[in-house]
């Protein structure tokens, strides 16, 4: 089964060696609703590679495309120096995936679970006993290794996907929203899975619509309504966003939220408990200056420069669709 | 080796996920056992004690000789007594009785003249009014052919017994010999009929909930992820089912021995591949409807579409002789039919493996044509 394709294989890591997913124009269309339009991306070797976006921006359907489970309408894809969706069935014993919605057996326990998946990876006896206790001790699954998956919190479901997921030591991991139904510390915790599979060699694809997740990936792609509107790694994607950011402290902040803008230079404006963060095109040299001395802004508090957050990167980023 | 071990993956999944299913697990045991009680006893094709009105216009000792003469067959029992015939035929259009008896009041004539009697006069020319009158006349519900046939049964009544005399000996113009069920007991043919409905009912409907369960609880995304092929995953999940199907047919068998006296003739040999045939027909039939529903009430539909001809046309209640052309052949293409005369052959007839074969091929042949169309149709895909 692999042997005509793995001299296909050598041929394309020789072109692109780092680059584990290739997609060019990628596209899907449901009828006439375009799900995911000309998505170009390159993700490399041992990183996290995120995709941001709100529901329905087209990252499950993307991630399936990369997965071959959905062909794509248009475009071409390969993972691993393999072409999809021909070798689709190749790839299955090469990645893992996490589905958003959980997708093991409720009504088996942590440890049938793992076996089941263990034995269709195809691993032996001893070698599938060896890495189901190593994944129960990493994912700190070991003392509830009898408890049915439908008893276990989100956490705890979590932790057993992805156990499951990278049961068969994938060199590539795709995880659909893994954390949308966990708690912070949940989440942190699961990160530093993440990043422990990552020093392992292993190449991670997330999706997520939080920002502080999108913040830890090496990489990230801002997707919206099927499109790429941005890619590059958050810090960049952060200094490159072509606006800075202002707080301002007044006390009439809707009234003032109305006038700012109404003001061409302002991209946009949002409440932030008794703050207004303001987003204001870069083409002005000093924005706090520059809002100073806007008749809107007399009798307003401090107005002081912030930190720019990829949620800002995400305003505008998907602000611009707006105005099309 | 790799091919194994994911179809034993998928067996053990199935079979733990089974065991956690008590509500499954208890119908796999009390399905069979109560339909078979329930049927065994209560479908009888021979009619019985039933419900009729009296319409007696002469009133004489001989008129309540002949209704006690017709109480004694055992086929009606007269629950009402009406002075008329609109009366009775009132009753009958309620649905309180079933047929009526009206006895006119010239009876003693005609029972007299009645040649069934033998009084001596030989028998009458068609055209003699007189002699061929009947001696009274039966009003019959005639919706219902089986009860109208079981009254047309007493058309030719003796009469001897109403004048004391003997009766006399009438040689029937063909002798005949029952060679199989002489006692005539509906169920000694029910029982092996209800192994095929109860398999057909039970192994479609779960393994036609089986696939499409994966996809309604969302694990089918994970499993298409995985490096498991269609062909794996249609094989173990019908091979649980062979044990329980056997289980059932055990049951049914079982039962049906101790408890209705139903023959276990025949060759072993030829009950168990004639049943596992069958279990695997039903099943991937079963993986089939699986593979074309959507959701687990879809795939319940479908299967009372295919288990209501599976009781119809399959023989199981009417014989498959009776019916027209167009009916047999929708009956053949239903493995029903094919085991429905594979077991009664066993069991009844002593039939061997040899003697069942052509509906041993048949089924076969469903098994082999279900596990392929099942797996073609399955996809490792979304779209």
């Amino acid at each position: 089964m692999s042997a005509p394709i793995s001299s296909d294989e050598v041929r394309s890591d020789q072109v692109q060696p780092d680059q584990v997913i290739r997609a060019q124009g990628l596209t899907r269309r449901f009828g006439d609703f375009v799900a995911v339009d000309a998505l170009d991306l390159a993700v490399e070797r041992g990183t996290i590679y995120g995709f941001l976006g709100p529901n329905g921006s087209g990252k499950t359907t993307t991630v399936r495309m990369l997965i071959g489970l959905l062909t794509p309408s248009a475009g071409s894809v390969t993972v691993l120096g393999h072409s999809l969706p021909r070798d689709a069935e190749w790839l299955k014993r090469r990645i893992g995936y996490m589905t958003q919605r959980f997708s093991l057996y409720e009504d088996l326990s942590v440890r049938e679970n793992l076996q089941f998946v263990a034995r269709i990876y195809g691993l032996g006896y001893r070698q599938a006993k060896a890495r189901i206790r190593t994944l129960l001790d990493a994912y700190e699954l070991a003392d509830m290794s009898r408890r049915r998956a439908g008893a276990m919190s989100g956490g705890q479901r979590q932790r057993l996907a992805l156990a499951a997921a990278t049961m068969h030591e994938p060199q590539l991991l795709f995880l659909d929203e893994p954390t949308s139904a966990v708690d912070p510390q949940s989440r942190r915790d699961f990160w530093e899975k993440l990043f422990d599979l990552v020093d392992a060699g292993t190449t991670i694809l997330v999706s997520t619509h939080y920002m502080d997740e999108a913040e830890r990936c090496h990489r990230l792609a801002i997707l919206e309504r099927g499109k790429k509107r941005a890619d590059g790694p958050p810090q960049q994607l952060m200094d490159d966003m072509g606006a800075r950011v202002v707080e301002i402290e007044a006390p009439d902040q809707r009234r003032l939220r109305q006038q700012l803008l109404a003001l061409p230079q302002v991209v946009s404006a949002a409440q932030l408990g008794s703050r207004l963060r303001v987003l204001v095109a870069d083409d002005i040299d000093d924005p706090v200056a520059w809002l100073r001395a806007q008749p809107v802004a007399v009798g307003a508090g401090t107005i002081e420069a912030a930190r720019p957050s990829l949620e800002d990167v995400f305003v505008i980023s998907t602000g611009g669709a707006e105005r099309e | 080796m790799n091919p194994l071990r994911r179809i034993l993956a998928i067996l053990a999944k199935e079979l733990t996920q089974l065991r956690r299913d008590r509500v499954t697990m208890g119908m796999i045991v009390m399905l069979p056992l109560i339909q078979l009680m329930l049927f065994g006893f209560a479908i009888n094709t021979d009619v019985r004690h039933i419900p009729a009105a009296l319409v007696d216009q002469s009133n004489t000792a001989l008129s309540r000789v002949l209704a006690q003469a017709v109480t004694a067959t055992q086929v009606v029992d007269f629950t009402e007594r009406h002075a008329t015939p609109e009366q009775a035929q009132h009753a009958i259009v309620q649905g309180r009785v079933r047929a009526a008896l009206i006895i006119p009041d010239d009876v003693a004539k005609r029972v007299a003249r009645s040649p069934s009697l033998g009084l001596g006069l030989g028998t009458p020319r068609a055209t003699d009014e007189e002699l061929s009158r009947p001696v009274a006349q039966w009003l019959v519900d005639g919706s219902d052919t089986m009860i109208a046939s079981s009254i047309k049964g007493l058309r030719n009544m003796p009469l001897g017994e109403l004048l004391r005399k003997p009766v006399n000996q009438s040689t029937p113009t063909f002798a005949v010999a029952l060679l199989f069920n002489p006692e005539q007991r509906s169920a000694v043919n029910i029982v092996p009929g209800l192994v095929a409905i109860i398999l057909t009912m039970t192994m479609i409907m779960f393994t036609s909930a089986a696939i499409v369960r994966e996809g309604e609880r969302g694990n089918m995304e994970m499993l298409i992820n995985t490096p498991v092929r269609p062909i794996e995953l249609m094989l173990g999940k019908i091979v649980p089912y062979i044990f329980i199907g056997l289980i059932q047919a055990l049951i049914i068998l079982g039962l049906g021995h101790l408890v209705f006296r139903v023959p276990l003739g025949g060759g072993l040999l030829a009950l168990t591949s004639a049943t596992l045939l069958f279990i695997g027909a039903s099943l991937s039939l079963g993986l089939v409807l699986s593979t074309i529903a959507k959701s687990q009430l879809q795939a319940m539909q479908m299967t009372i579409f295919i288990l209501l001809p599976s009781i119809l046309l399959s023989g199981f209640m009417f014989p498959y002789e009776g019916m027209p052309r167009a009916a047999q052949y929708i009956a053949e293409a239903l493995p029903a039919t094919h085991f429905m005369r594979a077991i009664r052959a066993v069991l009844l007839r002593d039939a061997l493996l040899a003697d069942i074969r052509t509906d041993a091929l048949w089924l076969l042949g469903f098994m082999l044509a279900g596990l392929i169309v099942a797996s073609l149709r399955f996809k490792k895909r979304l779209d």
